[in-house]
């Protein structure tokens, strides 16, 4: 699979020339703070995240990790209430930026979510429907056995592909959710707690998946699952919550040295379970 | 097949374990013929590879405890990674013992040794057969190999009492010659050693395939 890394964002007709470095990573975050109306959700995050690699965010509930992963492709625009200070940059140009159009952003920036949602539709179609209506001119079928292929569920699938998705057990739905977000060749996989809902195989199926995943996308996962993300990931982010329940990132490296020897005493207390 | 990532990485372990394995057998082999030519510079070089034999097990080390830390390891997986660990530092020590006999060599000098070098050399070669079966042992799951070649080290154990027998025969006739005795007696007890650390190597390859603590060297 050939994926163009460098592509410049759709852009308005009075938006800046693109940059020449596209950025040295997938997704950095400077200065960044969320807002739910007065609520200060998120402070200051400042995040690197490396291109084609597994980067895990873990934490206590209300840390506020899946609200930083929906800022990476603008989903919190949806919520009238969220707003956002500081800068999201993607290939080096801020996705909150006035001239960037948000449905490109979800469209390079995909994401899978915890409950697999498939549309009630057949396996195919759930497959090819992002790819027709963002004007894909291939082949279909190729680019349907493609993704499924990518998403490893085609041996499984192949035929009884105009069978209902919603026939399909938990794992194989969150696959085909995995397989709808690639068929539109995204560059950034965002991953909410994708494997919570599914038992230890179907969750062990994902993981490898993910890692086959990463050789081409950029994966970006928020897990409960602290044992999931030592499995899984490259690099660890650990955010926490202080007393006014705002959410920020204690810690953030390499997950062998997030899991073996972390630097800070409340990255070691959470992932020992002295503390959360 | 399930958890591919982390199947390499077991495997990528077991390679390193039979390179460790490879460098300390490969020492211990030189430093008993550089001992029979008391070859000074030989010694030197081994006494500066063990270094490298040093950071090879740490890095073995290092993995082990990052896969336990970010693998959560269990059943054979955990075994496996728990003898690992036990087999890396039984190797760093044949290693120190090949390291060992290169002092010796440099405490020797140039003169002529006591006597010829004979048992020490079989000695040598009964403890390398043994190590290398036992890398073999561990990388094939092979318990009755591993008790097999325990049972084996009652050879080098002979073979040090007929040496130390020998030399003590030695010194009643030339009491003069203490020091050089002592230096072979010395090298000969490295090789003993190194033959009861293979033992405990079979010890952990019995524990990797059946789970039991088992006590090998009973005699």
């Amino acid at each position: 699979m050939t994926i163009t890394l460098e592509r410049p964002m759709v852009r308005r007709k009075e938006s800046p020339a693109p940059q020449a470095n596209g950025g040295q990573y997938a997704i950095e975050t400077n200065g960044l703070n969320i807002y739910y109306g007065a609520f200060h959700a998120v402070r200051n995050v400042e995040m690197k995240v490396a291109r084609r690699k597994i980067t895990a965010m873990i934490g206590p509930s209300g840390c506020g990790k899946s609200t930083v992963l929906r800022c990476f492709n603008r989903m919190n625009d949806l919520i009238p209430s969220a707003r956002i200070e500081g800068e999201v940059l993607f290939q080096g140009e801020n996705i909150y930026a006035d001239y960037v159009d948000s449905v490109e952003v979800r469209r390079r920036i995909g994401m899978v979510f915890q409950k697999a949602n498939p549309f009630p539709k057949s396996i195919y179609d759930n497959v090819a429907w992002g790819a027709r209506i963002n004007g894909f001119k291939g082949n279909v079928d190729n680019m349907v056995e493609r993704s499924l292929r990518g998403a490893a569920l085609w041996d499984e699938v192949k035929d009884k592909l105009q069978q209902s998705a919603l026939g399909l057990s938990g794992g194989q739905q969150q696959r085909l959710c995995i397989a709808r977000a690639i068929a539109v060749e995204p560059e950034i996989i965002l991953m909410d707690e994708p494997a919570s809902a599914l038992d230890p195989i179907a969750t062990l199926r994902i993981e490898d998946l993910m890692q086959e995943l990463a050789k081409d996308y950029t994966i970006i996962v928020v897990t409960h699952n602290m044992q999931q993300a030592a499995r899984v990931s490259d690099f660890t982010a650990f955010f926490s919550v202080d007393e006014q329940r705002t959410g920020h990132m204690v810690e953030f490296g390499p997950t062998d040295q997030i899991f073996t020897n972390p630097s800070d005493q409340r990255t070691e207390d959470y992932i020992t379970g002295r503390f959360g | 097949m399930p958890r591919v990532v982390f199947v390499r990485e077991l495997g990528f372990l077991q390679d390193e374990i039979l390179a460790l394995g490879s460098m300390v057998s490969q020492a211990l082999g030189e430093s008993v013929i550089a001992l029979g030519e008391r070859n000074a510079a030989k010694a030197q070089e081994l006494i500066q590879r063990d270094q490298e034999v040093n950071r090879k097990r740490y890095a073995i080390e290092g993995d082990c405890l990052r896969l336990m830390a970010t693998q959560q390891p269990m059943a054979g997986d955990l075994r496996l990674l728990a003898s690992v660990l036990e087999i890396t530092t039984e190797l760093e020590r044949i290693g120190d013992y090949a390291k060992g006999i290169g002092r010796i060599i440099l405490l020797v000098g140039p003169e002529p040794l006591m006597k010829p070098l004979v048992d020490i050399p079989l000695m040598c070669e009964q403890v390398l057969k043994m190590l290398d079966r036992a890398l073999d042992a561990f990388i094939h799951q092979d318990a009755d190999a591993a008790r097999a070649i325990a049972a084996e080290d009652d050879l080098v154990d002979d073979l040090y009492n007929k040496i130390y027998r020998d030399i003590i025969g030695f010194l009643v006739e030339k009491p003069q010659l203490f020091d050089r005795a002592n230096y072979l007696l010395w090298a000969a007890h490295n090789l003993e050693r190194a033959g009861d650390r293979t033992v405990n190597i079979c010890e952990r390859v019995l524990f990797n395939v059946t789970g039991q603590m088992t006590e090998l060297d009973v005699t």
